[in-house]
């Protein structure tokens, strides 16, 4: 801000021999110059505020209202309040049934909340039914008639659907009848309550997203272990030719860069598919006969090789301008000082680059281990990532187990970020 | 780097196998982008090069794909749809974005790296996390399925770009340019107009041109909060890559790049003028 009430005159009014600087209206300078600075950043903050607000409305909060859901648990407590209180006595690792009166406690909460609001029950079905299978339909059977129903309401409970004559899901119904849960984040980690209510693994064949994490931090690494071999090479030649010439193979790298996601994606797919390019060459050529086609797509060589396509300019753009301030010269001092070529590269030139190397490094992981739609297009089964599990969840009738799969996710993404941060800095990011 | 006359044989062997290998790789970059152009111009309903094709026959060739692309209902709206959406956004991501950079630049806020982290968020956050959160946002506020919903999530997703790029812009800037200005008379207003934005408007422009190319090519979000009025070109690849593959996906993905050999072109220009205004680079 260009201050015009800084021009500053000498004060001798007072007559005194103490020249006190003060301003044009007659305020100290230092008072002015306090509240100039404090205009400017209310300003400068006003300029900001509202990008900031908006970003704070429109995608911090849905980020913490997805992490909420993901421990959120109204269903049961809402719409069976009297069901969880009549369960507070029972043991649940005893593998007897609760007593009568709980179950005159659901019918009881069954037939009002049929009454109040019968969206209520369906959203009861669907929760039930995430931690117990066939609980969507053991309610429904039970629910249509439950104003009419007297007792003994057990036995006919249990005659309309057998579930109600196992304690599992009342297990469920006494241990997520609190406002809050943390049942999705261990289905998330394969794990699940025994009945006694400690934590124990999930069956053999129930696992899943451990082993989906494992597999999408081992494709991740595989894909950046090969953007770095293959960007390595051609940033290093790019960056010791002369710049004119380096421009200009700079447009092969962000070629890609700027072409559109699906249209790489579908590339790939016409070159690798068993009636595509590829084959069809390798069929005409005689190397493979008709019906030797290779499958390349579909399958996890499919995301390999279209991710590491996709994400190579991320890796040689940071470390082709890291390269490019090397100076040649050490390369030649080390050769004239008596080092081999190879001992040169490795002892020499290789140190140097490896800021960029992991840069560009944490950039291409953070970037595979979210990527949703190249794994879902080519990956088939074997290529899935965690990333199409969280899809499939979240528009599926579980969507507080890709809430918490997702804020999973974004916690490994977060710890990498910081990692970003502390070897390149927020404010270095660059583009093109 | 060429080879010094005093090479042993190997490593003039070395040399030359290091620029094939390095040619293989370049050719592995670009040749799956330019290997679809001539297949969209295929006669027939396959993806592969016909013995015509091969013979240069023009019976080999043909428009159909075109044809059919231009005919069709559904790819006809989902390229106005692109082009609403990214434009509408574009502007939006450009205007709030451009202020906050301005202001970034201006003075020292306190609490300025959490509002920088705020800012890059949605750079930041994978697409699948982002479009998983605002499916559930834009539910509970009824904008899922609808333009203005589809609009406000691909602003956010593009303002990172603009705030980046125009800080970048103004890093190199002189601020007693607007303090003569100033001195001299001119508004605060007048001076951002006639001073500031002539300077960062390269800087400006590329930021947006970024934030358009990250909405018109945006699909994880649209995914989620798109209905079937708001299908884009991506969505369009996607349902056509899922369920029916047919040579129109490669008429289409030709368009698409022509259209991203534009925006590189314009984003390079920009790069170098302000390099130049700005004096950082000869030429």
């Amino acid at each position: 801000m260009a201050q015009a009430d800084a021009s500053m005159e000498l004060d001798n009014r007072s007559g005194g021999s103490v020249e006190k600087m003060v301003t044009a209206d007659g305020l100290p300078l230092k008072t002015s110059l306090r509240r100039a600075e404090r205009r400017s950043k209310l300003f400068a903050f006003a300029l900001v505020a509202p990008l900031l607000g908006f970003l704070l409305i429109v995608f911090i909060f849905p980020m913490a209202q997805m992490m909420w859901r993901s421990v959120d648990n109204p269903q049961i407590i809402n719409t069976l309040p009297r069901t969880v209180e009549a369960l507070e006595a029972w043991n649940p690792s005893a593998e007897e049934l609760p007593p009568e009166e709980a179950y005159a406690a659901l019918n009881a909460d069954l037939a009002e909340g049929l009454e109040r609001d019968r969206g209520a029950i369906g959203r009861l079905q669907g929760r039930l039914n995430n931690d117990v299978s066939g609980a969507r339909a053991a309610v429904r059977s039970v629910a249509g008639q439950a104003g009419d129903r007297s007792e003994p309401f057990k036995d006919k409970f249990i005659e309309a659907n057998a579930l109600w004559g196992e304690p599992a899901i009342w297990r469920v119904i006494q241990r997520e009848g609190r406002p809050l849960t943390a049942s999705r984040y261990l289905r998330a980690l394969d794990r699940e309550y025994a009945p006694d209510g400690s934590i124990q693994m999930r069956d053999e064949g129930q696992r899943t997203y451990v082993a989906l994490f494992m597999r999408t931090f081992a494709l991740s690494a595989t894909i950046l272990g090969l953007t770095f071999l293959l960007g390595f090479p051609i940033s290093y030649y790019m960056a010791t030719l002369p710049m004119r010439y380096a421009n200009l193979l700079m447009i092969f790298v962000l070629l890609p860069f700027w072409t559109s996601l699906l249209v790489r994606t579908s590339a790939w797919i016409v070159l690798l598919q068993q009636q595509g390019v590829i084959n069809s060459t390798l069929v005409g050529l005689g190397i493979i006969g008709d019906d030797q086609r290779l499958s390349m797509v579909y399958n996890m060589t499919g995301t390999i090789v279209a991710m590491t396509h996709i994400l190579l300019p991320f890796m040689v753009l940071p470390l082709y301008s890291v390269m490019r301030g090397i100076p040649p010269s050490y390369m030649r001092a080390a050769k004239g000082l008596g080092a081999k070529p190879w001992t040169a590269f490795r002892r020499v030139y290789f140190p140097q680059p490896l800021p960029g190397v992991a840069a560009g490094g944490v950039l291409v992981f953070i970037i595979s281990i979210g990527y949703y739609i190249t794994p879902a297009l080519v990956g088939g089964q074997s290529g899935r990532m965690i990333s199409n599990e969280i899809a499939r969840h979240i528009q599926g009738d579980n969507p507080g187990l890709g809430a918490a799969i997702a804020t999973l996710l974004l916690v490994c993404v977060m710890i990498l970020y910081w990692v970003y941060n502390r070897l390149v800095g927020a404010d270095n990011l660059k583009l093109g | 780097m060429a080879v010094p006359t005093y090479a042993t044989p190997l490593e003039k062997l070395w040399h030359y196998t290091f620029r094939l290998i390095c040619w293989l790789i370049f050719f592995f970059l670009v040749a799956p982008i330019i290997i679809m152009m001539p297949l969209s111009f295929n006669a027939q309903p396959y993806f592969t090069f016909t013995l015509e094709m091969l013979e240069f026959n023009p019976q080999g060739y043909s428009m159909r794909w075109y044809q059919e692309l231009f005919a069709s209902e559904s790819w006809m709206r989902s390229i106005r749809n692109s082009f609403v959406i990214g434009i509408a956004a574009t502007l939006l991501a450009t205007v709030l974005g451009t202020l906050a950079a301005l202001g970034l630049s201006r003075a020292k806020l306190p609490g300025k790296g959490l509002i920088m982290m705020i800012l890059i968020s949605p750079m930041v956050v994978p697409l699948i996390i982002a479009g998983a959160g605002m499916f559930f946002f834009l539910s509970s506020v009824n904008l899922a399925n609808t333009f203005l919903g589809v609009v406000l999530a691909h602003t956010a997703l593009g303002t990172p770009f603009v705030v980046i790029t125009v800080t970048a812009t103004l890093v190199g800037f002189d601020h007693s340019l607007t303090r003569a200005a100033a001195n001299l008379g001119a508004s605060p207003t007048r001076t951002f107009f006639k001073i500031t934005m002539p300077l960062i408007l390269p800087g400006v422009v590329s930021g947006g041109l970024f934030a358009f190319i990250t909405s018109f090519d945006e699909i994880v979000v649209v995914l989620f909060v798109a209905g079937v009025e708001q299908r884009t070109i991506p969505r369009e690849m996607w349902s056509g890559i899922r369920e029916d593959l047919s040579p129109t996906i490669l008429a289409v993905a030709t368009l698409l790049v022509l259209l991203s050999i534009m925006l590189l072109t314009t984003v390079e220009l920009l790069r170098r003028r302000s390099e130049r205004i700005r004096g950082m680079s000869p030429g």
